[in-house]
Formats: structure tokens, sequence, C-alpha cells
């Protein structure tokens, strides 16, 4: 093997990738070459490194220096400083301390624990980090229904919003002898603010994979799907190279190991459609229908992707399954709180001053995931409220900020967890402006299906609209609750239902900036 | 003319996603004709309304000519919050239409869809499979600038 002695780590997630991240690792490479380096300095691609807003950021290894803001003219000093003269380039490194202000907390995570550590194309980094150590595990020394309890026995719950058991819903399929069986992993993100699937599928897609193949072999089958909405090119691609390096290790495909077991894992794209989250939905979609949510029961498990028995999981979920198969579930358990056990990964995004991502153990309060990894307020600008859950979530007054973050906990105050978006919104903003940017997003993605859904979302931006115009007075609250409420209790599926929590969140705390649109036409009118 | 895309599919149904995908994305005006929907509905035998009904349900679809470029700018709550409704305005602007709408040279269509997932850079938007992020003012004249002079 070729020895290097430096290792340099170039983000090349979408958005470094925007803003420039593979001209400037051309650029590095071709002033490397230049300097006869390239045999000594490696440069590798990785996933995000967790800091955003500071354009191309690099890590140099062993060194462990991080710059930011990269662009392409700063290569050559910065190879000659850093390289040849052996002194980082001292005014586009991100300073320790502010390093430590943010951490990065890689010591608590579990599904981004390779991201920005490994080069996501290359399976042999995945294999030097003990990757597919739990796929063998599991293929050569347990029974499926070994892993079934193992994974029910760790608590697991599904991350993509409704923290149903993943180990139950597992074992609804498991035991279904004698018809063709289906994984279906659900990457088709498309939750307002939250970007955490596609962090883990660009950053280290081996995981998930591993956790597929310990999904299919847990409850049997031997087809596997990996649904990715049709905007995640960068996705699509590093899952696609993933699978075929997967297959030529021998790690896919016909008597895996040689277990007898068999497996064949595909990509699926989406086209753009929200609604394509709700696992029936996406079914239909992977039939090559309108997307479009069926009637349950029979649930998917049972009777699913062509009438077959198929399990739904979302993609950070089944990137737990390889730590929780190599670790045991008492590991796992001990991580979190004890009806939500693990980590979850937030995206932290609005009026803070580092928005960003962080991974942090079930039950971490709203202040220290705002504080610490959102590296508090922006400056100048003060707490008002946090969206928290993506647009099916509930804006959370600052009365709230020391609530902890898990399914239990946050059903308390009739909250969410959803996706794990948290939008820190400012004082200066209204929140009817906020609501009706939420409100317009679900009646755009409603499918149509059902009334209530379909006309209440009208309804209910015509109600906005009307707020906004000064043409409502205060009666027109009480009709938005009922609307939603009625909602709630009438649709079909979890779309239409949950507009009631921003609905009701935003008129019990922000009562007054409804009140200051009604009282200002009322005021000109007098 | 659409066999050479056709025929790299097994004639199921479950393929017509990726069937439409692959017709929009060799079409220069990113559109799916009616001649096309033809010869999908007579190579996978599904009726042609079924597929009419797929194309219009999922947003990255369009039944009409498209411009050369296809902006797609977030609306959702995140972009909202960092000002994607000023973008817009100085988007329909800079272009002279209005949303949904082609510049008369063809070279842009401007919409408007829900979360892209790159919201640590909001506000956002999609040229084509491109996205560009922390959008500004300055920024927008630029990217429209360096598209047309690159026609």
């Amino acid at each position: 093997m070729k020895y290097f002695r430096s290792h340099i780590l170039i983000e090349t997630d979408e958005a470094s990738v925007q803003q420039g991240a593979r001209e400037v690792m051309n650029a590095l490479k071709q002033e490397l070459a230049k300097h006869n380096l390239d045999q000594e300095v490696n440069v590798l691609e990785t996933g995000s490194l967790g800091f955003f807003e500071r354009g191309v950021c690099i890590a140099v290894y062993p060194d462990d220096v991080i710059y930011g803001n990269v662009k392409v003219e700063d290569v050559s000093s910065l190879v000659s400083e850093h390289f040849l003269k052996g002194r980082p380039l001292t005014h586009l490194v991100i300073e320790r301390s502010e390093k430590k202000n943010i951490p990065l907390g890689y010591d608590k995570r579990i599904v981004l624990e390779n991201s920005g550590n490994i080069d996501p194309e290359e399976i042999n980094d995945y294999l030097g980090v003990g990757g597919y150590l739990a796929w063998e595990k599991a293929l050569l020394e347990m029974k499926p229904e070994d892993i079934v309890q193992t994974v029910k026995d760790s608590g697991l719950r599904g991350r993509g919003g409704a923290g149903f058991p993943a180990g139950i819903k597992w074992s609804f399929t498991s035991p279904i002898k004698g018809v063709q069986k289906y994984v279906v992993i659900n990457a088709d993100e498309g939750e307002p603010g939250t970007f955490k699937d596609r962090l883990i599928m660009e950053g280290d897609p081996h995981k998930l994979l591993e956790g597929t193949m310990i999904a299919s072999l847990a409850v049997g089958a031997t087809k596997a799907y990996i649904y990715i909405r049709g905007e995640y090119k960068l996705c699509i691609n590093r899952l696609q190279r993933a699978i075929d390096q997967a297959y030529e290790y021998g790690l896919l495909g016909k008597n895996i190991l040689e277990s007898g077991f068999d497996l064949d894992i595909e990509i699926e794209t989406g086209a753009g459609a929200y609604i394509c989250g709700e696992e029936t939905a996406l079914i239909e979609s992977m039939e090559g229908n309108r997307g479009i949510p069926r009637t349950k029961p029979p649930y998917p498990g049972v009777k699913g992707f062509m009438q077959n028995p198929t399990v739904v999981n979302n993609v950070e979920t089944i990137a737990n399954v390889p730590a929780i198969i190599n670790k045991g579930a008492d590991w796992y358990r001990n991580i979190g709180t004890a009806e939500s056990p693990g980590t979850k990964v937030y995206t932290i995004l609005g009026d803070v001053a580092v928005p960003g991502l962080c991974e942090v153990p079930m039950g971490t309060t709203l202040r220290t995931i705002i504080n610490t990894y959102g590296g508090g307020m922006k400056k100048g600008s003060r707490f008002k409220s946090a969206l928290v859950g993506g647009a099916a979530g509930i804006f959370l007054g600052d009365n709230m900020l020391d609530v902890k973050m898990d399914f239990h906990n946050l059903a308390e105050y009739k909250a969410v967890l959803g996706s794990g978006a948290i939008l820190v919104i400012n004082d200066s903003v209204n929140i009817v402006d906020m609501l009706e940017s939420v409100i317009k997003f679900f009646r755009h993605e409603s499918c149509g299906k059902c009334v209530p859904c379909r006309n209440g979302n009208e309804q209910l931006y015509k109600s906005v609209r009307k707020i906004k115009a000064g043409y409502a007075g205060e009666d027109e609250l009480d009709k938005m609750l009922l609307i939603a409420d009625t909602m709630q209790k009438t649709s079909f599926c979890a779309l239409g239902q949950s507009l009631l929590l921003p609905v009701k969140s935003a008129l019990d705390m922000f009562k007054d900036d409804f009140l200051s649109y009604i009282n200002k036409k009322k005021a000109i009118n007098k | 003319m659409y066999q050479e895309i056709l025929k790299k599919y097994e004639p199921t149904k479950d393929n017509l996603i990726y069937i439409l995908h692959d017709i929009q994305d060799n079409d220069p005006q990113h559109y799916v004709s009616e001649s096309a929907v033809q010869s999908v509905s007579e190579y996978l035998r599904i009726p042609v309304n079924h597929i009419y009904g797929v194309l219009t349900f999922y947003t990255m679809y369009s039944t009409t000519p498209r411009g050369k470029n296809v902006i797609r700018l977030c609306e959702s709550p995140p972009c909202y919050l960092r000002g994607s409704d000023n973008i817009l305005a100085k988007l329909k602007n800079t272009l002279g239409i209005k949303t949904g709408e082609t510049t008369s040279d063809g070279l842009f269509t401007l919409e408007l869809c829900a979360c892209l997932g790159l919201c640590g850079n909001a506000p956002v938007m999609m040229i084509n499979d491109d996205f560009y992020g922390d959008l500004t003012d300055d920024k927008i004249d630029q990217i429209i600038h360096n598209i047309r002079e690159a026609k």
C-alpha cells in the first residue's frame, strides 16, 4: 500500500459543491503535482465536515487543521505555506477556540461517526473503520429472529417522524413465509428544513447499505430498494457507486459470503412529491402510479410493494442498525432516554450563529442544541420561536427551551420530534408570515385524495391571507383552529392531520402576532 | 424517436417514473410531449390518461415546453425566513417573466418548488441539475449574466 505523509479531506456534499468544492479540489491536485507533492499528499473527497456558511472546508490530517472559505485562488498559497513550509495558512484556519465552542461531537455520534472522516466513494475506507463487520456477524452468526429480537431490545424507534419501534415493525414481516418480501429505504426526504438523510447518504453511503442488508436478512427479503428523491443527484451517484463496490466485494448478490442468502439492492428515484414520504404513497410511486396513500390496514408489512410484504424504514433508522448489531442492544439502550434510546440527528437552521447539523443523544434540551451546537443566536438577534420537527412541527416559545428533545417528552407538550429540523426564528419575524409559508407548503403538497386535506389547506390559506390583508376579525382565528382540528380528526393520512400542530401552536403562543395584523387594519379603518 | 430510451427498460408499469425522467432529461425543452406520452402508452400498454395523471402529480415533470434553463426557487419556510420572496421578486424583475413563464428567448423558465434540502445555505435555487445557495440580488445578477454569456 502506498504511504502518504498527509491526507487532505475535502468536503464534497451538495452545499460545498455549489460553492466550488470540485474546482478547489482540482486546483489542489494540480498545485500539489506542480510541486511534486502528489505522491506524498493524498486528496480525498468526504462528506460534510459540519460547518455551514463557511464556504468550502477542507481538513488536513494528521495535522488536524481545518480550513474554511477556501477558494481556488487560495490554493497556491495554501500548498506553499502548509505543505512546503509546514505552517498553517492562518487566515483561513477555522480557529481552535471556535471549534471548541461548536463541538463536532464525534464521540457521541452513531450514524454520522464516519461522515467527514472517510472517503464515502471508497469501500476500503469503510472497511478500514470496521465497516461490514455487523453484516458479517448477522449473516454468519445470527438467526433472522435473533436480529429482530436485538433491534426490538435496543428500543430503536423510527426516525422518519412517527417514532414507531423498528424491531416491532420487522416482527410483523419476518414470520411470513413463502412469498417474495421487500425492504424499502425511505430516502424521499422532503420535510422543509431537513437534510439529515442527504448528509448520511453523501457522507457514509456504505453504512446505509450495511443497515439495509441486515434489515433484509432479518425480515427475509431478497430484494431491497432505496427510494431517493430525484433532486438528490449526488446521493444517487454515491449510493450507486457504493452498491457496485459491495457487489464487487461479494457483499451483495447470490450466496453472500457462502451463507446461502441472496440479496439485491436497487435505487429508485422519486419525481418531486412530499407525500411520497408516506410509506404507502411511496409504494404507489414505486409501482408507477400517482403517489396517493393507500388504506391501512393492510399495512405494508403484510401487503406492500406489488401486494407483497414490505418493510419501509427511514434512512437514519437503518443507519443505526449496524452499530446495534456490533455492540448489542444494552449498549444502545444506555444512550439517550429510557423511552427513546440512541441519538438523533438535528439540522439547526435560521437565525443561529452557525447553522448546521449535530448528532446528540435523545433527551438533549433544545437550549443546549441551539446554544452549543448552533453557536447561539445570530449577532444582534433575539430568540422568538423555534419551529421544531419541520413544517409539520410546532412553534415552540422561549418558555419551552428546556424541553428534552425525545419522542416521549415532546409528546407531553403535544409536540413532535418529526424529522429533527429546528428552524430558529428571531423576534423581528411575525409568526403569521411563517405560518403562511407553512400552509402554502401543505396546500401545494396535498395529494388531493381526501376532502379535509385538499379543501382544508385551501381554506386555511385563504384565512391567513385574509388576516394579513386586514380583512379578518378575531373570529377568523377560531375558524382556523376549527378547520385544522377537523383536518386532524378526519384526514386520510398524516399530511392533513399534521396541520393542527403548527396552526394551534402559533395561535396559542403567538396570538399577539395575529392580533397585530387584525388591529393594524382596524386602526386604519377607524 | 423515443424507442432508443424505451428499449432500455422492461415494459412494466413500475418503470414509468424512470422512463418519464429519462425522456424529459433528454428533451432540449425539458418536458414530456404528447407524442412521447403516446409512445410510452403503447410500449407499457397503459392508458394515456394514467400517464398524464402521473405527469401532472409530480412537480419535477412538465407537460409544456420549458426554457433551456429551468430555475426552481425554494419557497419553503427555511428559505422564506431568509428572504426567498425578495429573491423571487429579483428573479422576476431580472428575467421579465412571472412564475411558471419562459423568457421569449427560450433561455429561462421560472418555477417555485418545495424544500431542496440545502437549508444551511438558504435561500436556495436549482438551475437544471445545479444548486445555487446563499442567494443575494448581486449573486442572481451574476448567475443569470454568466448563463446568458455562456449560451
